[in-house]
């Protein structure tokens, strides 16, 4: 299927606001995009503030189990060790989740992995649409000043009537 | 007889979708018919470009790994 003006489309909800959650919206809208596709994001719950102008995501080991926990300096060999630190451990040490935070952050960047920030960028660019939910603002509180100004902000139905007409959707 | 590139791009070092982003943003420097070479270190660039180009209608013309972990590819500009 493909729309009027012979485009496909995609249809994503962002609903996680970490930095590893953040990735795939993202690298999938501006890669979409690339494609030529007609892509929307609709940035609801703990997605929302991935719309705000600065961006602070962090990623936490808790609740993530499977996380790879790897250095990304020293030898090689060192960095392909996958620490054994225990859960007791990630969740209560103080400053445990900034760490991990940066480490990532470091990986990403040493591998050539783009910023979120980058990617965000991207996805302006090539005219992503990006869609912050009203509902959401009001129950955290935020105000529309705080996000990109090439966000929209609208409810679900804006978005239903948007994903109705998609090729893919997707739930992140 | 290879195609003469006409655009040169860098995508070596970066990771996906950046290879990808990049090539739709300078086929938009092209004009229809002319040629764009991009070199890249990504190992997924190889299905993820001919998925680009079947998607956007390009016509990849060469897709190929070279020594040293790269790989280089041809895309003509088609519309």
């Amino acid at each position: 299927m493909a729309q009027e003006n012979g485009k496909r489309r995609l249809a994503m909800i962002a609903s996680k606001g970490t930095l590893d959650w953040a990735y795939p919206p993202f690298i999938l809208g501006s890669a979409a995009a690339s494609m030529d596709w007609e892509v929307a994001i609709f940035f609801t719950f703990y997605g929302l503030p991935l719309l705000r102008k600065k961006l602070d995501a962090a990623v936490s080991p808790v609740g993530n189990p499977a996380m790879p926990m790897k250095m990304p300096f020293g030898p090689k060999a060192f960095q392909k060790i996958n620490w054994p630190i225990p859960n007791l451990l990630t969740s209560n040490l103080p400053g445990f989740e900034s760490v991990a935070t940066s480490l990532m952050k470091q990986t990403f960047k040493n591998k050539g992995v783009p910023s979120i920030e980058q990617l965000r960028e991207a996805c302006v660019d090539l005219e992503v649409r990006m869609i912050g939910c009203q509902m959401t603002m009001d129950v955290f509180g935020f105000t529309k000043e705080e996000f990109i100004d090439e966000c929209e902000i609208g409810g679900a139905a804006t978005f239903l009537e948007y994903a109705a007409d998609a090729d893919v959707t997707l739930f992140i | 007889m290879e195609a003469k590139a006409d655009k040169m791009l860098d995508c070596t070092g970066l990771l996906c979708p950046m290879p990808v982003v990049k090539t739709k943003k300078a086929m938009n420097d092209l004009e229809v018919g002319q040629v764009l070479e991009m070199i890249a270190t990504d190992p997924g660039s190889i299905p993820d470009m001919e998925a680009w180009a079947k998607q956007t209608q390009h016509e990849l013309l060469v897709a190929e790994e070279l020594d040293g972990g790269k790989f280089r590819f041809l895309i003509r500009k088609t519309h």
